[in-house]
């Protein structure tokens, strides 16, 4: 039996590393998969203590945790696709054009 | 299961981190399948089977041939964007001091919610498509029904954004 702290630490490690290619990486392309990674850390963390507690809440919650991403990602890859229209070379550090 | 949590975590945590230090955005996605993969393997050593195959399903295949298909249409010919120079200085010690401390904060509370008193066998079933349709159609079906107006209004959206012809 695996204690749930395991799954804790692993989470929070794939949720560090989800932040630090947000942080990290220029392509908004490889931007949105780590967001990806982020949502799926706290998707663990779901289903991880939903099996904890013998409650199903846990499980529910993470499929619409699943279901909220793929909208996100669906929005999200739309405005990649429009700033690619207007640009040649994308790079998020680069991009401040709704800057004031 | 203690082998299988430790093989699935490592492949979990490595393809993050391929996810990370890869220099093209396909083998990102490439990286980011695997991790997936560890993680429904994961969801299935915590008695949830539903929750497996559905991580399989979507995001392993739906999500990520979304990430491919935008990958080959628009940057398949480019370089990476970390190839030009790099526009903000010192973004790499900021991002790992940030992380740094996000780490212990999320390591701290995760780890003090982890020794409440648990539940060590839940019922037969649990977590199998029957019991989990039972608690997402009856029990939870408001927030069922407001995720089907959240993807409507996704789809309407990106119509709107990158379907207009002449913008």
């Amino acid at each position: 039996m695996v204690p749930i702290s395991a799954y804790v630490a692993l989470a929070s490690v794939l949720f560090i590393l989800g932040g630090a290619g947000v942080l990290l990486r220029r392509s908004p392309l490889v931007t949105l998969m780590s967001i990806e990674l982020m949502w799926n850390s706290a998707n663990l963390l779901l289903v991880a203590f939903s099996r904890q507690f013998g409650s199903h809440d846990g499980q529910v919650f993470a499929f619409l945790v699943m279901v909220v991403a793929a909208a996100e990602v669906a929005i999200g890859l739309a405005l990649v696709v429009l700033v690619f229209r207007r640009r040649e070379r994308v790079d998020l550090d680069d991009v401040h054009t709704l800057s004031g | 299961m203690m082998a299988v949590f430790v093989v699935a975590a490592l492949v979990a945590l490595a393809g993050a981190v391929g996810v990370l230090r890869a220099r093209q955005p396909v083998h990102s996605v490439l990286a980011l399948i695997l991790s997936f993969g560890a993680l429904a393997v994961l969801y299935l050593s915590l008695a949830g089977e539903f929750m497996a195959v559905v991580q399989l399903i979507i995001y392993a295949g739906a999500i990520m041939v979304l990430f491919l298909f935008v990958i080959g249409l628009l940057t398949a010919r480019l370089d990476p964007a970390e190839k030009g120079p790099e526009p903000l200085r010192g973004q790499v010690p900021a991002a790992a001091a940030a992380m740094a401390v996000l780490g212990l904060l999320l390591a701290g509370a995760g780890l003090r919610a982890a020794y409440a008193p648990a539940d060590p066998a839940p019922a037969a079933g649990f977590g199998g498509v029957r019991a989990f349709g039972h608690e997402l159609l009856v029990t939870h079906v408001f927030p069922f029904e407001l995720t089907a107006f959240v993807l409507m209004v996704a789809v309407v959206g990106v119509l709107i954004l990158v379907g207009r012809r002449h913008a």
